[in-house]
């Protein structure tokens, strides 16, 4: 059994906080428009839509765990570390959207919410996560994968605390929001090891032979490569 | 073009003849998504609305032909929620009541309620807007409900280029099978990642040519819109129908049960 992706459908969350949701998200989308177009010029639009492709199929890659069911990769971290921060939340935005339109997997008024946490929660989260632990860290190729895992892991739980804020705000009352925070973030932070793994696999697989085209690694002067 | 485009289309849309069809594609999804916002204000404990609305969405479901195969497939993305639902009324918050000799909690009951139909009524809703509406036509629509432009063409490019690089995951599944590879637990991890960091140069690399081949056309950041639907005012009629309806449910409902 595969496990499906999480996104929030219509009615979970009420409609003034989805819509309230979908405002922000409308912000920061256009905030990542400003930052790609400064970041890639008129090469926005072929990189960042073939970058979405990319996270889209590595979605779609199997990662068998055990008794089999197997995982997916959610791809926020990665995304922003190959490509960069607001390029990163192009992509994963337009995979979600596309998602919603083109293959109705996903609501359409809980658009918003579902931008919110995976594409602006988890991949500019990971994205600043990764930033700070690079300056910290040694700066070699042990470092930079240390800063990748753990900006992949916590990714994943920071996206399930920004699902209990909307569920807080604008879910039902009907259940204490202690079991809900617990019990997502609990879970989250087991399918994070999943996510830091795959993420930290695939970026050293790149590093290896084309360091250019690894955004998170472009100011480091240093030797990444094995 | 038909014969190519049904080759190469992603997604779920299914050719017909039928005003909902043939609805211009942004009053479609205004519509679309005004149906469902109304149905997400409406409070789950009003039972005689939900119900009408199931059977709207039940009518389009049937009208519009949609297979019974894609329905299924849509309620499968569901299941963490309705797992969610199931878990409500166990662990919600007091009073108790019995429900089939269960002792289960009613807020909880009620949320449990209140979540499936609506989640399953948006699921729906968006089923029948993707599977009768033309991928180009969608980005069209959103672009003319002021869409960002660029947001649009990074959407186009997804979906030109899904088929190419999921074909291209295809050949790579191939390739290691042939080598005898098979994907059975977490230490096939590596492989499967090295499959995929060598998908993302290859996409990268792609979009650089794909670049450098726009601008040998002449791009500049712009993309031309090959088709102008024009749309008529019996059209903005069509659109405004769904959420009238959807409105008129409560406003009936509610004046019956008083």
């Amino acid at each position: 059994m595969k496990i499906p992706q999480m996104h929030i459908p219509d009615g979970f969350i009420n409609a003034p906080v989805s819509v309230l949701f979908l405002a922000i998200s409308a912000f920061f989308v256009f905030l990542a428009l400003r930052g790609a177009k400064n970041q890639l010029d008129e090469k926005v639009a072929p990189l960042a839509g073939l970058a979405a492709v990319f996270i889209f199929a590595m979605q779609m890659i199997n990662f068998p765990v055990a008794a089999g069911t197997s995982g997916h990769l959610i791809g926020g971290a990665l995304a922003a570390i190959l490509i960069g921060p607001w390029a990163g939340v192009l992509a994963v935005t337009v995979v979600l959207i596309v998602q919603a339109l083109v293959f109705a997997d996903g609501g359409l008024t809980a658009m918003g919410l579902n931008v919110f946490n995976m594409s602006i929660l988890a991949t500019l989260g990971a994205w600043y996560i990764f930033r700070f632990l690079q300056k910290i860290l040694p700066k070699n190729r042990i470092g930079f994968l240390s800063a990748t895992a753990l900006a992949a892991y916590l990714s994943v739980p920071i996206s399930a605390i920004g699902f209990t804020l909307q569920f807080a705000l604008g879910g039902t009352a009907a259940i204490t929001l202690d079991k809900v925070l617990v019990a997502m973030v609990g879970v989250h932070s087991v399918i994070g090891i999943g996510e830091a793994i795959i993420t930290v696999l695939t970026i050293s697989a790149v590093l290896s032979v084309r360091k250019d085209l690894v955004y998170g690694a472009s100011n480091s002067k240093v030797s990444l490569i094995k | 073009m038909g014969e190519i485009q049904s080759h190469i289309s992603v997604g779920i849309y299914e050719h017909r003849h039928n005003w909902f069809h043939e609805l211009p594609s942004h009053i479609k999804i205004a519509s679309v998504f005004s149906f469902v916002l109304v149905v997400v204000l409406t409070p789950g404990y009003f039972f005689q609305a939900h119900l009408s609305y199931a059977l709207i969405v039940i009518s389009l479901l049937i009208w519009n032909k949609v297979p019974l195969g894609l329905i299924r497939k849509r309620l499968i993305i569901e299941i963490p929620f309705v797992l969610f639902a199931f878990f409500l009324p166990i662990f919600g918050t007091d009073p108790r009541i019995d429900f089939f000799g269960l002792r289960l909690s009613e807020p909880g009951l009620w949320a449990g309620w209140n979540i499936l139909i609506k989640a399953t009524i948006g699921v729906m809703m968006s089923l029948i807007l993707s599977s009768t509406t033309p991928q180009r036509e969608l980005l069209v629509g959103l672009e003319k409900l002021k869409f960002p432009k660029l947001l649009v063409q990074i959407m186009s490019f997804m979906i030109r280029y899904t088929v190419v690089v999921t074909e291209e995951l295809k050949r790579m599944a191939i390739a290691r099978e042939s080598r005898c590879f098979e994907a059975k637990g977490p230490k096939q991890w590596g492989v499967l990642a090295r499959s995929g960091g060598a998908l993302f140069i290859r996409s990268y690399e792609r979009g650089e040519r794909v670049h450098m081949a726009m601008l040998s056309r002449g791009y500049t950041g712009q993309l031309p819109l090959t088709t102008r639907q024009i749309s008529s005012r019996q059209d903005y009629i069509n659109g405004t129908l769904l959420p009238l309806v959807a409105v008129a449910v409560i406003l009936i409902w509610s004046v019956f049960l008083k």
